[in-house]
């Protein structure tokens, strides 16, 4: 199994009939992932996509067994249907929105803690790219096809530069296990330290990407981790060195506001932790491929 | 999304938070008759803008008169206020609020912030108000105590009582003072603040527990359950710039330097901005016109970029997914129809139909220099520039 989807995950839409569900629900069908239906409270009992449409995500699993799903609903209502995955019983669940108050993201996490380990969700997200396992399965909306199957993991803050990322690897040949988009926002469902931990126990995985930028606590977190309990090697680039302080650059979560939250200072840290630094975005798969070679 | 000084004590005074008498006037013969309003013998007089540092920018006057108090809101009124946190170009106070002036006995400082690691709110008090919290936690970091507050069940009286005993606030007030601290608890967590700053909170000579100052900042992802709040955005206090483009939908931060940016992703608008001062060069600004960059976001953002006097380069780097850069293409030979780009401009496209996309773009007839990756992108638009 890879990080989190695989080729049997059975993926609902929740906002399955709205416009961005369709589309984005079409792309991942067309790249071979097993959709299996959507929710749309009221609409329960009728079919889109040629799929059947549930009223709540609990009717879903109990129908067809589906254990990952992919929010496409308005900001306003993103945190009542999170909450509604993880009591449904739902694996992994990715949040596409981009504009979910920080205090909403509080409440799921708050609301998770509920669950005992084995059972709770992982949430990915909000404000991400969702999560690919090239050749296998799509829970997001990127574009599939720049993503080679490999072993390389990736872990990003942001969607474009992740895809740049994929780019430059398969430019060098170079596959990708898994790429998961942690998104840009304050408070995310899972950290880079969340998924970095993943990674490290997964069997298709050598090497992790980490791609961060200014703000917050969570690429120190995730360096420390790595420096106390991994034997894989991590590569990370840290977006922001021109970035003035205190100032929200594009993501919410983009803002430095304490130490250790500036490009440069994340830099710091994490040479200590042992990670090797891609010194500009432009050489992260010639990073990550010197990496390789010396492994 | 911030507010000033006075909005944010009326917020706080109808959650139960004590505030000295005062009204915000518009000229000075206003001024005057506010201060007679309010009464008593000495007023303090603040420009209203969206800054703290405002004191030692000459921004508050103490008046024993009202008819000093005219005299220091005319000499406020309109004028340009620098501090060490608006930069050298300074904002410009169009408000000025009137204020009973208070007999300080002790000034102490009490925040509110988001806390990242722990995902709680953090409540930070210290008996060193009046200092920024920058420099309370480096010269005087003992005096700081944290409380974390669990958002599910909300914040308790005996936290608030531990703060308020820990600031050394003596038996007969810590019963208003933890009223206090509950009462801009609740005003946080009730209208989606991302930070409450009192500084000072003040003791006065006559047992008073007073909220002399207060900054607070607003989750803008929230705004649309908190319209009252929204009402209290103040747009003269925002770089036009930064205006124009929050108002079409765009993520846009002015810089000082001159090659202007437009870029899909908010990190790859941050990469392109590194790549940029790698090359030697300086971003004009960050903009992100959005994952999806459509040809109604890349016409605005041309407009906004070639609005910027200082650009005297414009780089586009596009990362293209599930729009394809054809699509983006054609959007940016509609752009360049509609506006006139009078420096030189660099383009690079990637991701899904990059042949296409820049096929496109060379049968145009728009003048432009291309470029195939964010090092070479980053290196024309500085080679540009020293032409």
């Amino acid at each position: 199994m890879t990080v989190l989807i695989d080729k049997n995950s059975k993926i609902i839409i929740q906002g399955f009939t709205g416009k961005m569900g369709t589309f984005h629900a079409d792309e991942m069908i067309k790249y071979g992932s097993n959709v299996v239906g959507g929710v749309t409270p009221g609409k329960g009992g009728s079919k889109h996509l040629n799929l059947p449409v549930f009223n709540t995500v609990k009717d879903a699993v109990s129908e067809t067994g589906a254990d990952a799903s992919i929010l496409f609903v308005p900001p306003a209502f993103a945190a009542d249907s999170a909450m509604e995955a993880a009591d449904a019983g739902i694996k992994t669940c990715v949040a596409i929105v981009d504009g979910i108050p920080s205090h909403d993201m509080i409440r799921i996490k708050r609301y998770m803690r509920r669950y005992t380990k084995s059972s709770k969700m992982t949430l990915v997200g909000p404000n991400c790219a969702g999560i690919i396992s090239p050749g296998k399965s799509m829970l997001g909306i990127m574009p599939g096809h720049i993503y080679k199957e490999g072993r390389i993991g990736i872990i990003s803050r942001s969607g474009t530069l992740g895809y740049e990322a994929a780019q430059q690897l398969k430019n060098l040949s170079i596959g990708v296990s898994t790429s998961v988009g942690i998104g840009g926002d304050p408070i995310n469902g899972s950290s880079f330290r969340d998924i970095i931990e993943k990674f490290e126990t997964d069997d298709e995985t050598d090497a992790i990407l980490m791609i961060g930028e200014i703000g917050g606590p969570q690429e120190v977190a995730a360096g420390e981790f790595a420096k106390e309990n991994m034997k894989k090697p991590v590569i990370a680039y840290i977006a922001g060195l021109t970035a003035p302080k205190g100032r929200v650059m594009g993501h919410a979560g983009a803002i430095v506001s304490a130490y250790g939250e500036s490009a440069i200072e994340k830099v710091e840290i994490l040479k200590e932790c042992g990670i090797t630094i891609s010194k500009n975005p432009s050489v992260m798969g010639d990073t990550v491929k010197a990496v390789l070679e010396k492994i | 999304m911030d507010i000033h000084e006075y909005q944010a004590k009326k917020i706080l005074s109808d959650f139960g938070v004590t505030i000295p008498r005062g009204g915000i006037v518009y000229s000075p013969e206003n001024a005057e008759n506010k201060a007679r309003e309010i009464g008593g013998s000495r007023w303090v007089v603040k420009a209203q803008i969206h800054s703290g540092a405002r004191g030692k920018a000459g921004g508050i006057i103490i008046c024993d008169s009202p008819l000093e108090v005219a005299q220091a809101t005319d000499k406020l009124l309109g004028k340009k206020l620098v501090t060490n946190q608006t930069g050298p170009e300074g904002k410009i106070a169009n408000r000025i609020y009137i204020e009973e002036a208070t007999d300080i006995e002790r000034e102490l400082y009490l925040g509110l912030v988001f806390d990242r690691s722990s995902e709680s709110i953090m409540v930070v008090a210290s008996t060193e108000g009046g200092m920024s919290v920058e420099e309370i936690s480096k010269e005087k970091p003992e005096t700081i105590i944290r409380s974390k507050i669990e958002v599910a069940v909300g914040m308790q009286s005996f936290q608030a009582r531990e703060l308020a005993f820990g600031l050394g606030i003596e038996s007969d007030l810590i019963r208003r003072a933890s009223d206090t601290i509950i009462g801009c608890y609740k005003a946080f967590s009730e209208l989606d603040a991302t930070m409450v700053e009192v500084n000072p909170l003040v003791i006065s000579k006559q047992k008073q527990i007073l909220a002399l100052d207060c900054k607070m900042s607003f989750d803008n992802n929230a705004m649309f359950r908190r319209s009252q709040v929204s009402e209290l955005r103040d747009k003269t206090q925002e770089d036009a710039k930064e205006v124009f483009a929050s108002d079409r939908g765009l993520n846009y931060v002015s810089l000082d330097g001159n090659i202007g940016n437009i870029i899909n992703g908010a990190g790859l608008a941050m990469a392109s901005m590194d790549m940029i001062k790698l090359a030697g060069g300086s971003p004009a600004n960050f903009l992100d016109v959005g994952g999806g960059a459509t040809p109604e976001k890349i016409v605005k953002a041309f407009k906004l970029v070639t609005m910027d006097e200082k650009v005297k380069v414009i780089l586009v780097n596009i990362f293209a997914g599930i729009n394809r850069c054809d699509w983006v293409a054609e959007g940016i030979v509609e752009a360049l129809k509609k506006i006139e780009v009078n420096v030189p401009l660099v383009i690079r496209l990637a991701g899904t139909n990059v042949e296409k996309g820049n096929q496109i773009l060379k049968e145009s007839k728009i003048n432009y220099i291309e470029a195939n990756t964010l090092e070479d992108a980053a290196n024309k638009a500085v080679a540009a520039l020293n032409k």
